[in-house]
């Protein structure tokens, strides 16, 4: 990155404090622009300390608002690392998601044909309004009696969104007719995407529910990302039908959405863990079924980072904690909802902060700010190497493979016995001894 | 031992009968037809209902029934106030038959060190080659030849999760034919037309306990659609015939309103009380077909949940493994007893309510499924005693530090995190006697 004017507050670190040869930096300074569990996480890690608003950082903990504003005019030396990458947006704002997942889609099947490119085929038909309204509207047509569900672009948390059958409904709204006074203010006409709504959800209990799964991504180009074997299930607090598209409670299952359901009672929680969930599924139905499930599932993170792959500008001092979102179909087929930038770190009950805590801890582990990782680690703590430029696979003896399958080093909603592998892997921390 | 069963039934009874006539409900009605077809459309989702329950109490909890028995002594026996060697230390002072550890090791030799445990043997660290493999294909075998004693047998080392719900089918002999189906519908038609009084005692208890629960709120309809047929079910009354129980009975009034006759209330001979849903609520993980949970959670009810709150003396009865909990924690852990006997914190009195329960909400699901794999595969309870002395065992060192009934409780208030297999397995097998 070209050296700009320096700003006060914007500073990366200069840095007078050289890294030895050989040697982690025994002090790190972090700046930590929101707080939830990551300013718990940052502030127990020892040797790092907290800088304020003027002073030189090495990490930089920032939520993408701070990232658009200072980004382009930060200096950043060699070992300063960042929360976000610059264009990140591509792969999170719904508009940009689908043009990119299409473009690739399109350019897998001139180079590898109909059946690779299928496999681009988890995310529901959507288009992206105003400017591919007229599509949008063939493609209605063409299926009478079907719901769509229109999302903001840039929205979160569930706002602004509704269900919709008839074309009546949206042209309407687009008439302004029916927004709301919130929408009517916003300055500039905001894109939405109209999306074909799944109407037959795996449900569980006769309740929907959606998988949140974290993905860690420290380079594009090469690609190199990591899944975290944790994660939870989300469940909506009312019974799933499809009489009442206006009931935004049964059919988001956002916890922010939840909060605000009549039904909704803190006391209660409406998550699962990932192991719990995999476990269910697994006495319905039977283990190789939620192999398979799990497979799939993981096609839809390489797919969607390789969409975005030459798009997003990559840069070695960034990388990028991604919240996915995933629903299963009654066919247990998994659909990509959408992909979050800035997944909550706010925790909803003490085993949820117990979950992000983790996550955050083994986040910075492989950021290793601490310079204790050699780089051929196939897994840090609950994290699992994904994707290195190519597939990973595990570690398997070859005595005990009947024949030459490969396995994927993936173990989403697997046993997370972080602790004992943290202790076998890394060196305790500068000025600490191995417990 | 009947006649503290007959005096225990009959304070249920007039517990229930005065709840009635406090509020002013009838123990039983039948609901006009409006009801019924809202009922009928609505029996997905009870559990969206909110109904008024503030006025029902449950009409007993676990600790209410312990105190049943602690009482119990039999008149015969010497009875002396000194505390010795020989004297029994805790609360169950009737002698009943139990298996020491030696004679336990020849009843669950499966469970030993030298045979292959799901529990254990499935750990992320050891090669599913050793046993995991191999067990699970025997499993695939045992289902498809659907042969129920083998299955038996095979669940003793436990259930493998994608095979656990056929399993347990074979060995209850539960199937999901038309006649089953039928049975439940018609249950179902029961609910529909008549409202019972016990109906608001279960809707309470599921809000209360598995409502609550991290694990089973999902499950919350599940159970009232199979907890509402369960106390109309007739069939159930069977079951009387081998518990010593008797069956609960009102009055009803004739037409005319000269007869009275005694008919059994509920239906079913059975009178839930609080924590009786988490019964049914670990099965929601294996079935969601309301007919096939329904099914296999009475014949669980009538095989081995009955004997869980019914004063007997049979080996699989709650006094006897209450027993069997004292008598292994006094054997083998006696410093510990008395540690905690001396600070008033009897350990039964803490390991009664996971007694009753057989464990259901207290442990992580994945563990009490494997824990009740046992209890199918041995046709015994008496596991979950010994389980319950393996759990003081492995807590021995920070209970004998506690000074309170309070802080021995706090000491065994989450047992999430606990295997149930290697706690067994050490218990039994590596205890020396």
């Amino acid at each position: 990155m070209s050296k700009n004017k320096q700003t006060a507050g914007h500073k990366g670190a200069y840095s007078s404090q050289k890294k030895k040869e050989g040697e982690g930096r025994s002090c790190i300074r972090y700046r930590c622009g929101l707080t939830n569990t990551i300013q718990d996480v940052l502030n127990q890690r020892p040797g790092w300390v907290e800088v304020k608003d003027d002073g030189d950082w090495d990490f930089n903990w920032c939520d993408v608002g701070w990232l658009r504003e200072n980004f382009d005019h930060s200096y950043m030396e060699e070992h300063v690392r960042i929360s976000h990458f610059r264009n990140h947006y591509e792969l999170t704002r719904k508009n940009l998601m689908v043009k990119n997942l299409k473009r690739y889609r399109k350019t897998l099947e001139r180079e590898a044909g109909r059946l690779e490119a299928s496999k681009c085929d988890f995310f529901p038909c959507t288009f992206v309004l105003p400017s591919e309204y007229h599509i949008f509207v063939e493609e209605f047509k063409r299926s009478p009696g079907s719901t769509w569900i229109m999302k903001p672009v840039a929205r979160s948390q569930g706002k602004g969104i509704f269900l919709f059958r008839k074309l009546k409904d949206i042209i309407d709204w687009r008439k302004d007719g029916t927004r709301s006074e919130e929408q009517k203010d916003e300055a500039q006409v905001e894109s939405y995407v109209a999306q074909r709504y799944i109407e037959n959800p795996y449900l569980i209990a006769g309740r929907k529910f959606d998988l949140r799964v974290y993905v860690l991504v420290t380079s594009y180009i090469p690609l190199k990302a990591w899944l975290y074997r944790d994660g939870f299930a989300r469940f909506s607090n009312t019974r799933f039908s499809l009489s009442s598209i206006d009931d935004q409670y049964v059919h988001l299952t956002n916890v922010a959405v939840q909060k605000t359901s009549p039904d909704y009672d803190p006391e209660k929680g409406c998550k699962w863990q990932m192991q719990q969930l995999r476990r269910y599924l697994t006495a319905k139905h039977g283990f190789e079924t939620v192999q398979t499930l799990y497979k799939e599932i993981d096609n839809i993170f390489i797919r969607s980072l390789l969409s975005v792959q030459k798009t997003i500008i990559n840069d070695k001092h960034c990388f990028e904690l991604y919240g996915y979102d995933i629903l299963l179909d009654q066919d247990l087929k998994p659909w990509l909802i959408e992909v979050n930038a800035s997944p909550s770190l706010t925790a909803s009950s003490q085993e949820d902060y117990d979950l992000k805590y983790r996550l955050l801890e083994d986040t910075l582990h492989i950021v290793d700010m601490e310079d204790r990782l050699t780089g051929k680690e196939k897994r840090v703590g609950g994290f699992d190497l994904m994707w290195n430029d190519g597939p990973v696979h595990t570690d398997v003896g070859l005595e005990t493979l009947g024949s030459s399958c490969l396995v994927a080093n993936t173990h989403l909603g697997c046993v997370n016995d972080r602790q004992k592998q943290l202790q076998q892997l890394l060196k305790p921390f500068p000025g600490q001894k191995r417990t | 031992m009947r006649k503290a069963q007959v005096n225990w039934e009959k304070r249920i009874l007039k517990s229930l009968n005065s709840m009635c006539t406090e509020l002013g409900i009838p123990l039983a009605r039948k609901r006009p037809v409006p009801e019924q077809n809202e009922l009928t459309n609505k029996w997905n989702e009870m559990g969206t209902d909110e109904p008024d329950l503030s006025k029902f109490r449950p009409v007993y909890a676990p600790k209410d029934f312990l105190e049943v028995f602690v009482g119990l002594k039999n008149p015969n026996n010497e009875r002396s106030e000194d505390l010795t060697v020989r004297s029994h230390w805790g609360l169950i002072q009737v002698s009943l038959n139990g298996r020491d550890i030696p004679q336990m090791r020849e009843m669950y030799p499966e469970l030993g060190l030298t045979y292959g445990q799901l529990g254990i043997d499935d750990h992320t660290h050891v090669p599913p080659d050793l046993f995991e493999s191999e067990h699970i294909h025997i499993g695939k075998k045992v289902v498809s030849e659907q042969d129920s004693a083998a299955a038996q047998q095979y669940s003793r080392q436990g259930c493998p999760t994608g095979l656990r719900a056929q399993l347990w089918s074979l060995i209850l002999n539960t199937t999901n034919d038309p006649e089953a189906i039928t049975h439940y519908e018609q249950l179902k038609a029961r609910v529909i037309h008549h409202d019972l009084l016990v109906d608001n005692l279960i809707y309470k208890d599921v809000k209360l306990t598995a409502s609550n629960d991290d694990y089973y709120f999902v499950f919350e309809d599940y159970l009232y659609q199979v907890l509402l047929c369960f106390s109309r079910d007739t069939a159930v009354l069977e079951h009387f015939n081998y518990n010593c129980a008797s069956p609960p009975k009102s009055c009803m009034q004739s037409k005319s309103g000269s007869e009275q006759c005694a008919v059994v209330y509920p239906p079913n001979g059975v009178i839930p009380f609080h924590g009786f849903s988490m019964y049914v609520a670990p099965l929601c993980f294996l079935y969601n077909e309301p007919s096939k949970l329904y099914s296999v959670f009475r014949e669980m009810y009538i095989r081995y949940f009955f004997r869980l709150h019914s004063v007997s003396s049979h080996p699989s009865g709650i006094v006897s493994l209450c027993l069997q909990f004292e008598r292994l924690l006094q054997t083998h852990l006696p410093q510990l007893f008395y540690h905690l006997r001396e600070i008033g914190a009897q350990p039964l009195r803490i390991a009664f309510k996971w007694i009753v329960r057989a464990f259901s909400g207290y442990l992580s699901t994945d563990q009490l499924l494997l824990l009740w794999d046992r209890i199918l595969g041995y046709d015994s309870l008496e596991i979950v005693a010994v389980l319950a002395a393996a759990v003081f065992a492995f807590r021995a060192e920070n209970l004998m530090e506690v000074t309170s009934l309070a802080s021995a409780e706090a000491v065994l208030a989450d047992l999430s995190t606990l295997k149930v297999m290697p706690l067994l397995q050490i218990f039994l097998f590596a205890t020396s006697v």
